[in-house]
């Protein structure tokens, strides 16, 4: 029993049930195992590892770049940009919003750059609940291609603060 | 030996030594008083997020859900694993407890940590979160109390390896532990390769919070964060496995069929989840794909090949005691006369099924790199860990329970019939909201969020209002399980103060 001790020898072979088990379980892991990595070499929606070490000030002086050679309207205070395709996109994250209101065109790759300035954030793009983290220090790049357009909002979703949840950001995809 | 005061107990036959017993008292009451703390900041912070009731201000939302980690997921279990250090390490093997004053120093670590970081946070001076990811700032006084609660935790994992070294020169076993004993060995091994991440990431935030140094590197952290944060909770998945070979051994006399089978398993706990813990940075910056990929896709699923072994080892243990019983009709007559109505039993059944079907299956699809993406920081996380840590570890360790109060307070259980139901209502309840909140998650709404309404915000947002009918969900979970607590909370401390004393 499990509360005494086992007969002397215990390492016994294992039953027929047994063996089927973790033959079973086995397998399925190994499928899991391989589909992943699979995936990330044919798939078509993966995390990308892309990163720099930035400082906050640099990453802010990029921001401040890109709005002002590229901002076409302004809403609720908030810059709108609309970047040319192909070139970098820089979403600020701070406490407790999301800079600038950004626009982007349908079937068109672009980097985007999300950095933090203070702690911790959470990229969250709704309503199709895609997700990253946002860290300071570090410039996160990820090259999407947006398929679908619309309005897009960007909620927080790493607590940062009495603000969280008051930290929504907008995107356009026109 | 002559020195030291044995009792045997009469219901488990149980050699149990006076200051094992102490030791184990203290640390479970230690561990009901946290429990029904967590448990109440656990009410008020679902009832803040129930939309309906909207319950807490601002401030004091963040500031329970930070206390409701600390509580109920760091204190409950913690000062119920130490508990289980002591009876497994000494009453389990018949010997005495060999240093019980190391128990005693970890034990006062151990509650003033706790009580140190429930008032400072308690005082606003840490709104942090469980994870408290730097730059943000906690009072040093906070990560004095983890590193203190940790210290004191290390050292009550220590005693286990000191008992088991010493009480084979007095006869405690001759060449191999049992496996309720190895089980939690195996624990101990995982608690002090994690509080050692614990000191790696813990005593530098405490001197930057301090100034005493620059800066702490926030993906740094993150990363040895984890190894601490999920490396524990397989402290938590080592004790539960063990506590399910003991109740099955106790209750219905289950022998395990395999040990050697279930032996690996418990070594492949101890071999890969530490690595794998790297699923939480999936969708970070800094680390490569493939260093992820390697972690959380080979490494994870040799873990949780682990728990496919146990998941089939210990039903069938109980099957094969239960035969020998002579219900042997059918297949299925050894379930349906099983001891459904003894808490201990049920509660270890809820806790394997709900283990399984609900924290362990999300647990390795939400541990996909793909899948992360959609999941990373949603609701859908929090219903993963309250379906592995709430639904299996808390009620298996609630199981447990009832069989350790007579066994070790020597009292019979007060209120038999709430206590019979009391499982299932706990059961019910959490599973009702892990998968409210798993489905709100499916939708988007993130984690640690006062109001998915967003009001205050510059750009409004509406979730789809589905969420509205899964957060409701959570909430009537919520209430159900708490009412479980309650009873539970209730049961213990009425038994163990007014039980009729066993002879």
């Amino acid at each position: 029993m499990a509360i005494h001790e086992p007969e002397r020898i215990w390492w016994n072979p294992l039953s027929k049930d047994e063996r089927l088990w973790v033959a079973v379980a086995l397998i399925w892991m190994l499928v899991s195992f391989i589909f992943m990595p699979i995936y990330h070499i044919v798939g078509s929606q993966n995390p990308p590892s892309e990163t720099y070490a930035v400082s906050a000030e640099q990453f802010d002086k990029l921001v401040k770049g890109m709005v002002e050679k590229y901002k076409v309207g302004e809403e609720n205070g908030f810059p709108v940009v609309h970047p040319k395709p192909g070139e970098p996109v820089y979403l600020k994250a701070s406490m407790w919003q999301w800079y600038p209101v950004v626009e982007l065109e349908k079937g068109k790759e672009y980097k985007l750059h999300l950095s933090s300035m203070d702690i911790n954030h959470g990229f969250s793009l709704q309503p199709i609940n895609l997700n990253f983290q946002a860290l300071p220090g570090y410039d996160y790049v990820l090259t999407i291609t947006p398929t679908t357009s619309g309005v897009f909002h960007i909620v927080c979703n790493e607590y940062c603060g009495v603000g969280h949840h008051m930290m929504v950001g907008k995107m356009y995809v026109k | 030996m002559a020195n030291f005061d044995f009792r045997t107990c009469s219901i488990s036959g149980l050699k149990i030594d006076k200051a094992s017993e102490n030791l184990v008292r203290w640390n479970l009451i230690a561990a009901f008083a946290t429990l029904a703390v967590g448990g109440l900041f656990a009410l008020l912070v679902a009832l803040t997020r129930w939309p309906s009731v909207h319950l807490l201000p601002l401030e004091f939302y963040y500031r329970f859900l930070t206390l409701h980690g600390i509580d109920a997921l760091l204190a409950w279990i913690i000062f119920f694993e130490i508990a289980l250090v002591h009876f497994t390490s000494a009453v389990l093997l018949g010997t005495r407890s060999y240093v019980p004053w190391l128990g005693w120093l970890a034990f006062a670590l151990m509650l003033i940590g706790g009580g140190v970081i429930n008032v400072i946070v308690l005082l606003g001076k840490a709104d942090v979160m469980f994870t408290s990811y730097v730059p943000l700032k906690a009072d040093p006084i906070y990560y004095l109390g983890v590193i203190l609660f940790a210290v004191g935790a290390l050292l009550g994992f220590i005693i286990f390896f000191i008992n088991v070294i010493l009480s084979k020169r007095d006869g405690g076993y001759k060449r191999s532990l049992p496996l309720g004993v190895f089980g939690l060995g195996a624990a101990s091994i995982i608690a002090v390769l994690t509080l050692l991440h614990g000191a790696g990431i813990f005593v530098p935030t405490l001197l930057w919070s301090m100034n005493l140094i620059p800066n702490v590197d926030p993906s740094a952290y993150r990363l040895v964060f984890w190894g601490l944060g999920h490396s524990s909770q397989q402290i938590n998945v080592c004790a539960m496995v063990s506590v399910w070979y003991m109740t099955s051994a106790f209750v219905v006399g289950g022998k395990p069929v395999n040990e050697k089978l279930s032996r690996t398993a418990f070594v492949l706990y101890i071999l890969f989840i530490n690595i794998a813990s790297e699923h939480h940075l999936l969708v970070d910056p800094v680390l490569s794909t493939w260093h992820k990929i390697v972690n959380t896709s080979y490494m994870m699923h040799l873990a949780v090949l682990a728990s496919m072994i146990h998941a089939f080892a210990i039903p069938a243990s109980m099957e094969v005691a239960l035969r020998e019983q002579g219900y042997t009709r059918g297949l299925f007559e050894w379930v349906k006369k099983a001891p459904w109505s003894n808490p201990a039993f049920s509660g270890i059944a809820i806790s394997i099924l709900l283990f399984g079907f609900l924290g362990g299956i999300t647990g390795v699809i939400f541990g996909t790199e793909q899948f992360n993406i959609i999941r990373h920081n949603t609701w859908a996380i929090t219903g993963h860990f309250h379906g592995t840590v709430v639904a299996g570890t808390t009620i298996a360790f609630m199981g447990f329970t009832y069989l350790l109060i007579p066994y070790i307070f020597k009292r019979e259980l007060i209120w038999k019939g709430f206590a019979t139901i009391q499982p299932y209502l706990y059961g019910v309840g959490v599973a009702i909201l892990s998968i409210g909140m798993m489905s709100a998650g499916a939708f988007g709404i993130p984690r640690r969020h006062y109001d998915v309404t967003f009001s205050g915000a510059p750009f409004s947002f509406t979730f789809d209002p589905a969420v509205d009918m899964f957060m409701s969900m959570m909430g009537v979970g919520a209430v159900l399980a708490v009412l479980g607590g309650v009873l539970y909370i209730l049961i213990a401390f009425g038994s163990v103060i007014f039980g009729k004393e066993v002879q």
